[in-house]
């Protein structure tokens, strides 16, 4: 029982990612009718913000200390991070907040990156096929992964987690199991937390805004939104913008739990792409719950106990789920009918 | 290309490029990519796109997961050099027929759906091999190392007992290294293509053009396009297998990341830069993409610094920075930004690029061309 509901708790976080970088895909893909390859490289430029964020407060100024010397005789140097020499107390907070506090960088960045991108390549792909969609954002996939390699080099570059999220909970014993059983990283529930409420914004945001029903009605029939005499293409815009956020916050609040590197974005879309199918083209609902449900089915595979009877199994779960899925019931698990479907 | 095509005409064509292939080592030599190791690679990714082609370019179906039929087709002749022999004859024919299987299994799933659906099954399954050779698999393809001919394997017919030198395929006595590899692969490449030309004017070929034009009529027309789609993916399959297999005969190692999906992605865009539907195109790109990726992962600051030396400091030092980016490490950076240059300004590929040059300059064969550049189907 303790060992299912640690498994459980360890597929969420996980789940959590897919399901937001899948919510950002279906967006784009219910809305623009574009199918994104390149929605892994925003969750990796994300990620980077917060690397370079926590690269900026961390410049450092040094000083020598003519009191102490080192133990080549030479005058000791002191670092301190410019924030700390000017700001005091406050820089020291704001360095050990540099992941949260990035999402404040992340945010217009990723606006403009999803502005830029869907205005200056994304929006000559409504009318072309789902094959040159794929084919022009897989090759901007590359692009984007190859300039931040030349930038930030090819190794993984870990972020800590602010120190009071830094430990783990032993939340077993609160709930009357043995101690020491179920432990859980505070951060990952964290970032639990962050992915509700993230999800819960969009969907609020398209519920009960304005903007809201008419991307929702454009996504239902876009022909007839544009026949209502309602610029469809501005807003469609702004919702590839949103999901370009979403998927960049995703990346920011993923850098302590995986330490960036610049193909990360690869391996989470394909991922991610299963996900998208395996809830169903174009379903919000359906991204979303496919995503917790993969995440978590994924970190049951990898129990020592699966893998004992079924080697190789913690490998391919996604992958058999989402084949199984689409010869079963091929508009996914709550597709809508009609879409995508040749 | 081939705008009016008569048995005459395809038979001139084909001896053309015969001829082409088999001069390469001569006229390719001025640029420097005469010798035998590039053009090994030319030939067998030229025959890699082929049969890619003859999926996507006739059928429109996009597979996202080919590279795993090379990696099937790598193992299998490894092993057929394990068990039987240096032969490379019979490395190939095996690789084939387990590839051949392996496509039949992988299509006939896959090809239950279409569009983007097909895309990420074939993606799928591609992983799933993928990560299967890495972990579970590891006696058959072992794993990270790779799978290579060891001198404690049986290899029943093998007439060479050398105790010493690298164990290297030879044929009938003629190793397979060097130009003797090159011409090897370049004669499968050959009767690759001397296939595919047969398949692109058969009437089964049309039936694969009609899938991509409009599938839904060919259903009216009271036609089953699975039986034609499935025999594409699986001849397509065999076509990788084969690359594979000669990949293990020039090099008789096979390693997993030959099966990743980047793999896969390699050979989508050699197609398409070529020019997918088109018989020369994916060659074309094959070798163009191998001849760059050659050429400029060679490149380093040095001998950026050395070709803008005539450039005045202040200009050259800038622009060595910035063309160091797309140089070496970061070939990878020139292939993404070229493969959306293609996509969007020229999505028929190369080939579309040379027949509107050549239409430019006779403006008589004007009206009909567009044998296969169109844009794929779902």
């Amino acid at each position: 029982m303790d060992v299912i509901l640690l498994q459980l708790l360890n597929g969420l976080d996980k789940g959590g990612a897919y399901a937001l970088i899948a919510l950002g895909l279906t967006l784009i893909f219910g809305t623009l009718g574009v199918v994104n390859f390149a929605h892994g490289a925003l969750f990796m430029l994300g990620a980077f913000c917060a690397v370079t964020f926590n690269k900026l407060l961390s410049l450092e100024v040094v000083t020598t200390d003519p009191t102490q010397t080192t133990a080549w005789g030479s005058p000791m140097e002191i670092r301190t991070p410019y924030v700390e020499a000017f700001l005091g107390d406050f820089g020291t907070w704001m360095l050990n907040y540099s992941v949260p506090m990035s999402i404040l960088l992340a945010i217009p960045v990723m606006l403009l990156v999803g502005f830029i991108m869907e205005r200056g390549l994304i929006k000559h792909f409504y009318k072309r096929a789902h094959a040159d969609q794929i084919l022009v954002t897989f090759g901007l996939a590359i692009v984007l992964q190859e300039v931040i390699k030349a930038i930030y080099g090819a190794n993984p570059i870990p972020q800590p987690a602010p120190e009071l999220v830094r430990g783990a909970a032993d939340i077993g014993a609160a709930f009357g199991f043995d101690p020491g059983v179920i432990v859980y990283p505070y951060w990952r529930m964290v970032y639990l937390a962050f992915a509700g409420l993230v999800i819960g914004a969009v969907f609020a945001f398209l519920q009960f805004t304005t903007f809201g029903m008419v991307v929702r009605a454009g996504m239902a029939d876009r022909d007839t939104v544009g026949l209502l005499g309602i610029n469809i293409e501005r807003r469609f815009t702004v919702v590839f913008a949103i999901a370009a956020v979403v998927a960049g916050l995703a990346g920011v609040m993923y850098t302590p739990i995986l330490p960036p590197d610049y193909h990360m974005g690869m391996d989470f879309l394909v991922l991610s792409f299963v996900v998208v199918v395996v809830g169903g083209m174009g379903s919000l609902p359906g991204a979303v719950l496919a995503g917790f449900l993969l995440g978590i089915l994924q970190s049951f595979a990898s129990m020592n106990e699966v893998k004992a009877i079924l080697p190789g199994i913690d490998q391919i779960i996604i992958y058999l789920v989402a084949v199984v899925i689409l010869l079963v019931r091929p508009r996914g698990l709550m597709g809508r009918k009609g879409v995508m479907e040749s | 290309m081939a705008t009016k095509t008569s048995p005459m005409r395809d038979l001139i064509f084909f001896v053309v490029f015969a001829v082409a292939v088999l001069t390469m080592p001569v006229w390719l030599a001025p640029i420097g990519a005469g010798y035998p190791d590039l053009l090994q690679k030319f030939a067998i990714y030229g025959l890699f796109a082929t049969g890619f082609n003859l999926l996507f370019g006739l059928t429109g179906y996009l597979s996202f997961g080919h590279a795993a039929f090379l990696g099937v087709g790598s193992y299998s002749a490894v092993w057929t050099f394990k068990l039987l022999g240096m032969n490379p004859v019979p490395a190939a024919i095996v690789a084939v027929i387990t590839s051949g299987i392996f496509a039949l299994a992988i299509g006939y799933v896959s090809l239950r759906r279409s569009g983007i659906y097909f895309s990420i099954l074939t993606l799928a399954f591609a992983q799933m091999s993928y990560n299967l050779a890495y972990s579970v698999l590891t006696p058959i393809t072992n794993g990270e190392t790779g799978l290579r001919v060891l001198r404690t394997d049986p290899r029943l017919f093998d007439s060479s007992n050398a105790v010493d030198g690298p164990l290297i395929a030879n044929l009938f006595g003629i190793e397979m290294t060097g130009y003797a590899g090159f011409y090897f692969c370049a004669v499968v490449l050959l009767i690759a293509f001397f296939i595919a030309q047969r398949i692109f004017r058969s009437p089964f070929g049309i039936m694969l053009r009609a899938v991509k034009t409009n599938q839904n009529r060919m259903n009216y027309t009271g036609l089953n396009p699975r039986p034609y789609t499935l025999a594409a993916f699986v001849i397509s399959g065999m076509y990788a297998g084969l690359a594979g297999a000669l990949l293990c005969i020039t090099d008789p190692l096979a390693g997993a990341e030959r099966m990743q999906w980047t793999a896969s992605g390699e050979v989508v865009l050699m197609t398409i830069l070529g020019g997918a539907g088109t018989l020369l195109g994916p060659i074309f790109g094959a070798a163009l993409i191998k001849y760059f990726e050659n050429i400029f992962s060679a490149f380093n600051a040095q001998t950026l610094h050395e070709i803008f030396g005539f450039l005045p400091d202040f200009i050259e030092v800038p622009v060595v920075a910035v063309t160091s980016l797309f140089v070496g490490e970061g070939w990878h950076l020139t292939l993404g930004v070229l493969f959306m240059l293609i996509v969007v300004f020229l999505p028929g590929g190369l080939m579309e690029g040379f027949s509107r040059i050549g239409r430019l300059f006779k403006r008589s064969s004007g009206k009909s061309d567009q044998s296969g550049a169109t844009a794929p189907a779902e």
